[in-house]
């Protein structure tokens, strides 16, 4: 084996080590998520008119835009690492601000969404005014949406911070991104809270559209 | 293993699957399918992931390893949905005598 060969094995080796690393911490998050999840489906399968009933108070349009919004994203993210394995630098940060800029775009429609909820006093709490009858039921909703949209939106601004920081550091030429699993890594992460959402839009927004 | 193998045009091919399964899973969701509109919900929701996880995941072209972890994930979250939901579900079934 010549040096040269040697020293690329090793980098695979050191590669795949921090890939598996972060697959093995994203297997903590489909647990974390996984238990509001089971939550959620106990509930909904305990009132199902009433979730399908609160449900249709949110806005299939923009959580539609935002799935795109969010899909779309994943694949700019697709996008720069591969540019960041073939050591295309420029390439590399357009992708990662596009990426940057559509998970702004999704915080941003997210927020609206919000706004929204709380002008029709549907944020659970002292607040809470609802003109049904099941004024609980319709409560503990609109706690398992706002918690679990919530932690989505904190995983992505997380993953905004992140894509931020290695934008930066290549931009400053302090990183060379062909070198180490870096971009690869934070698009595994990327990706999965998209995974997340995924399965959030239909759970909310969709379900009780026609039950 | 190396995950260049999944090529640009691939990933434009999974990006607009996955933006029809979207249009999909909306349209469907306006029909009244009773208790299928969960499922069909749920199974283009399923299918989608593994879009993701396969593709702009890599999973496809990763290492065996790779695949047991994540493979570990789904099998865990099988085990906390179904064991919590057959309890949920069935507890209507029987009633519970009284002393």
């Amino acid at each position: 084996m010549t040096e040269t060969s040697a020293h690329q094995e090793d980098m695979s080796w050191q590669r795949e080590t921090s890939l598996l690393g972060v697959w093995v911490f994203l297997l903590t998050e489909v647990l974390f998520f996984g238990g509001l999840f089971t939550g959620y489906a106990v509930y909904r399968s305990g009132y199902p008119d009433i979730f399908s009933e609160a449900s249709r108070h949110l806005n299939v349009l923009l959580g539609t835009v935002n799935t795109a919004v969010l899909l779309t994203s994943s694949l700019t993210m697709a996008f720069a690492v591969a540019s960041a394995q073939e050591g295309k630098r420029r390439p590399l940060l357009i992708y990662l601000f596009l990426t940057i800029a559509l998970g702004l775009v999704f915080l941003g429609i997210k927020s609206t969404e919000y706004h929204h909820k709380f002008v029709e006093k549907l944020i659970p709490g002292a607040h809470f005014s609802y003109s049904g009858l099941s004024t609980r039921e319709v409560q503990l909703f609109f706690s398992f949406y706002f918690v679990m949209t919530g932690l989505h939106a904190l995983h992505m601004i997380a993953g905004i911070g992140v894509l931020a920081v290695l934008a930066f550091l290549v931009w400053r030429k302090k990183l060379d991104p062909s070198r180490n699993a870096l971009v690869e890594g934070t698009g595994l992460y990327w990706h999965f809270v998209d995974v997340v959402w995924i399965f959030l839009f239909p759970l909310f927004y969709l379900i009780g559209l026609r039950a | 293993m190396s995950s260049a193998a999944i090529t640009k045009k691939t990933y434009v091919a999974v990006y607009a699957a996955l933006m029809i399964l979207v249009l999909v899973t909306v349209g469907v969701a306006y029909l009244d399918l009773g208790l299928l509109n969960v499922v069909a919900a749920m199974t283009i929701a399923f299918f989608k992931a593994i879009l993701v996880a396969l593709y702009f995941m890599h999973v496809r072209t990763s290492s065996r390893l790779v695949w047991v972890v994540a493979g570990a994930g789904v099998y865990w979250l099988v085990i906390l949905l179904a064991l919590t939901m057959s309890d949920f579900l069935t507890r209507a079934w029987i009633t519970i005598p009284t002393f």
